[in-house]
């Protein structure tokens, strides 16, 4: 986790932490050149290496794998029109990711009604916490995908089945991190509670809720992390519309460059998920009494 | 005396329950505070001063004796006991305003059971808050919250929200401990003035010989534990208002702070594992 800035709107921006007082040769141009190139020239090298040693892979292969530039190519045309209905096993890409992206939501907003409050009940009272734990240890190591038989049998649909699993992937990172948050509420809050004599209402919104609030933002970062990695294979299994099902479809097609681009799709998806969360997470991150 | 007396301790111990086994922190425990008195307590790291404190808040309770606070037996903590803690322990997401606001709620928003008060409405509370966050000099701070001011102001904001409750009891857990020496003499100026100004009786934990001389009618000195008991109490008869400049060369002063020194260090010297 980074420090927590409690209000990092008030603060005045820090000088880009790029410019170093020792290498500014006192020219008007705030950024110093070699210190941006620094900054830049390592990610760029790593993306670089990739396309490399895809280039590589692919002229070795005969094409079998597509190089990166026909894949630019077919990307670029796959994009231009992303939300096309041609029946409902050709849709466009954008109607892909945003089916799985509801099933996700779907999944994950039902876990999280039952998970969060089931991890405060878990983490405030320790009978409740011996009575699951067990249960909880038992069931997370399970795949995911080991659930969706079962949410097919139940539900008699894919689409529902799918939900289950996101359902169950995702439950559990928010009941754990929720009850360790509740377990971790420093004794020095709680005994601010007990002198000022504080209902169990305050106690619950002016202490434990906040107190909680980033615990619980960790176990939603990691169960939409989760959700997203599982919907993917979920579809594949239920097929549909869906980024899981289009990856499996275009398989079928053998139309490799379609899988690449999905693969990328579903990594900057990923990448933008987490990294809306983490700023979320951060808002909400206050300095905490250090006894 | 026995019409002074306020907070009683009779006879307490408290043993803690660790892996190790039965820990005695404290024994024989015997004082009284009268109303109105400034009390500290001085000792060495681990004597248990901190214990007690929290056995007369109500924190916990005793395995054995009894505390009783205007004839009335400690049950649990009460804001009538308002608590200073050590690391000012201000709730981080809120405004210094609203930390405070929460004690004043809760004691004076509702009726008072006690003295039939009626609940005070949301103007009276807002004002009752800022009187005490004008009493330590925070009245600029209010809307700011305790993770964008000094630990200083962090410290004044816990007294304030200690005194906004109109305490009858003021307890204070080493509270200028963390503070730098400048801070701190700034403080205990203002803790002077506050108590001049408000009669409240104190009970403060120290491991400070000059702060515990300066602000206190009676020092109680303890052993080293464990099992720790009240080795001394010494009366300091120096008249008020005090001035710390004044009573820098002050023989009397001196002599009060020598007696400590010479319980510390000579009689009760600590005795450190080898680090």
């Amino acid at each position: 986790m980074k420090a927590s800035e409690p209000t990092p709107s008030v603060r005045a921006e820090p000088v880009d932490a790029a410019v170093s007082p020792s290498t500014s040769s006192g020219r008007t141009g705030s950024y110093d050149p070699r210190a941006l190139l620094l900054a830049v020239l390592p990610p760029v090298m790593g993306l670089g290496l990739l396309i490399g040693i895809w280039a590589i892979v692919s002229i070795s292969t005969a094409s079998s794998i597509p190089s990166p530039l026909e894949t630019w190519k077919e990307a670029v045309a796959l994009f231009s029109d992303p939300f096309y209905r041609k029946g409902p096993n050709d849709q466009g890409v954008g109607w892909n990711v945003l089916m799985s992206l509801e099933r996700v939501a779907v999944g994950f907003g039902l876990a999280a009604a039952v998970g969060i409050p089931a991890g405060f009940a878990i983490g405030r009272f320790a009978f409740l916490g011996r009575m699951f734990n067990p249960l909880i240890s038992l069931l997370r190591p399970v795949s995911p995908l080991a659930w969706l038989p079962i949410g097919l049998l139940v539900f008699k649909g894919a689409n529902p089945a799918a939900i289950w699993t996101i359902f169950i992937c995702s439950i559990w990172p928010m009941v754990i991190n929720t009850a360790v948050g509740v377990q971790r509420v420093p004794q020095d809050y709680m005994n601010v509670a007990r002198v000022l004599n504080l209902s169990e209402w305050k106690i619950v919104t002016k202490i434990l809720f906040p107190a909680v609030l980033p615990y619980m933002l960790t176990g939603v970062r990691l169960a939409v992390g989760t959700a997203w990695l599982v919907i993917v294979a979920a579809e594949m299994l239920t097929g549909g519309v869906g980024i899981g099902f289009w990856v499996w479809d275009e398989w079928n097609n053998l139309n490799v460059k379609h899988i690449i681009i999905a693969i990328f799709v579903i990594g900057i998806v990923g990448l933008i998920l987490e990294y809306a969360l983490v700023k979320v997470a951060t808002a909400f991150t206050f300095e905490e009494v250090k006894s | 005396m026995s019409s002074l007396k306020y907070i009683e301790i009779q006879n307490v111990a408290q043993t803690f329950k660790t892996k190790k086994g039965l820990f005695p922190a404290l024994r024989d425990i015997n004082l009284t505070v009268a109303k109105g008195e400034f009390v500290a307590l001085i000792g060495h790291s681990g004597c248990g001063k901190s214990t007690l404190l929290n056995l007369i808040a109500g924190l916990t309770t005793p395995t054995e004796g009894a505390l009783l606070c205007a004839n009335r037996e400690i049950a649990g903590p009460g804001p009538e006991r308002a608590v200073v803690f050590q690391n000012h322990s201000l709730l981080p997401w809120l405004t210094c305003f609203e930390n405070v606001y929460l004690g004043v709620e809760r004691v004076f928003g509702a009726a008072s059971k006690s003295t039939g008060a009626p609940s005070e409405n949301k103007a009276q509370l807002t004002e009752r808050t800022n009187a005490a966050l004008a009493l330590v000099g925070l009245t600029a701070a209010a809307q700011k919250r305790p993770g964008e001011i000094s630990g200083g102001m962090k410290q004044r904001v816990g007294i304030a929200r200690a005194l906004a409750m109109e305490p009858k009891v003021l307890l204070m857990d080493e509270p200028f401990g963390a503070l730098d020496a400048l801070t701190r003499a700034k403080l205990q100026d203002e803790l002077l003035e506050i108590v001049a100004k408000t009669h409240a009786t104190v009970v403060m934990v120290t491991h400070d010989v000059d702060e515990a001389v300066l602000l206190s009618d009676k020092i109680v000195m303890m052993t080293n534990g464990p099992a720790a008991t009240i080795g001394e109490v010494l009366a300091v008869d120096l008249p008020r208002p005090r001035n710390r400049v004044a009573l820098a060369d002050d023989p009397a002063y001196l002599g009060y702070r020598k007696a400590v020194i010479d319980f510390l260090y000579t009689r009760q010297a600590h005795v450190e594992k080898a680090a």
